[in-house]
């Protein structure tokens, strides 16, 4: 059985797919999300500091007008700030060592089937699962 | 100009889409992770319809010399794997399997997050700038 879920899935990750493809074929970047900002919040981007602003500002923007029109979707986001901190600092660290994140690596990564791309995915899903079964399973905090 | 605003159109399309595909909603990213709990494939559906137009655009790219705007095409990604690349994707998948947030969604539901939206935010910026001397620390293998 097809959901609805699964169908705006495929089309949002088309939309997606699209956006990173302009970005690539227009700008010449890779459309990674933790690169774009990452190299805003350390610095290393300076010299195209205002074109990752103008994709950051698109990214944030863009969305908040939508809500506007169409209502805030569902994020059901934890309340719980230890857990808030606590994973932010992990993503954030986690994706500047690792050069790149679910769009970056995932997205624009296997889609040339670059193996760092490949490999990359293949441990932030397992040490997501692995991270369900801790907190979630045996812990109980999320 | 051109650049910015191309940037903004992209960064804006993304937003759009990861809106529409429901990976801002930080219950459908965990129940893809949750393999033991009630498993939810939308993320699959999500990532293979991203993959189908960033595989046409590579494919262009190799067939001409530089993007639109001028600038080069990214290079062939280094074929070394490398720690930095698995512990940081370790690092990053324990924070996302616990918040259910990377950093595109983080930035695309700022504006309906409230303010935990704000903290991961923060924190995901905080550990962002901390990769810099950590990657320093740890030197790729040859």
């Amino acid at each position: 059985m097809i959901e609805t879920d699964w169908i705006l899935g495929a089309l949002g990750g088309l939309v997606i797919g699209c956006a990173a493809a302009l970005y690539l074929l227009v700008n010449g970047r890779i459309m990674g999300a933790s690169g774009i900002l990452g190299g805003l919040v350390d610095g290393s981007g300076r010299a195209t500091a205002s074109e990752r602003a103008a994709f950051v500002a698109g990214l944030v923007g863009a969305p908040a007008l939508a809500m506007l029109t169409f209502g805030a979707p569902q994020t059901h986001l934890s309340g719980n700030w230890a857990v808030l901190i606590g994973a932010g600092l992990l993503v954030g660290l986690g994706t500047r060592l690792a050069n790149g994140c679910t769009s970056g690596h995932g997205v624009c990564g296997i889609s040339r089937l670059s193996l760092r791309g490949i490999v990359a995915t293949v441990f932030y899903i397992g040490a997501g699962g692995l991270s369900v079964v801790i907190f979630k399973h045996l812990l109980g905090v999320i | 100009m051109a650049r910015n605003l191309f940037a903004l159109l992209a960064g804006s399309l993304f937003g759009l889409g990861l809106m529409l595909s429901g990976m801002t909603d930080t219950a459908k990213v965990r129940g893809w992770l949750d393999v033991f709990g009630d498993w939810d494939p939308t993320l699959a559906f999500v990532l293979g319809g991203a993959i189908l137009p960033m595989a046409l655009a590579w494919r262009i790219t190799a067939a001409r010399g530089h993007a639109a705007l001028g600038t080069a095409f990214p290079d062939k990604p280094d074929p070394r794997l490398g720690r930095n690349l698995m512990l940081g994707s370790v690092l990053f998948g324990m924070g996302w399997g616990l918040s259910g947030l990377c950093p595109g969604p983080a930035m695309a539901s700022l504006s309906y997050n409230g303010l935990g939206g704000l903290v991961f935010l923060a924190a995901m910026a905080a550990g962002m700038k901390a990769a810099v001397p950590v990657k320093l620390r740890l030197a790729e293998p040859a």
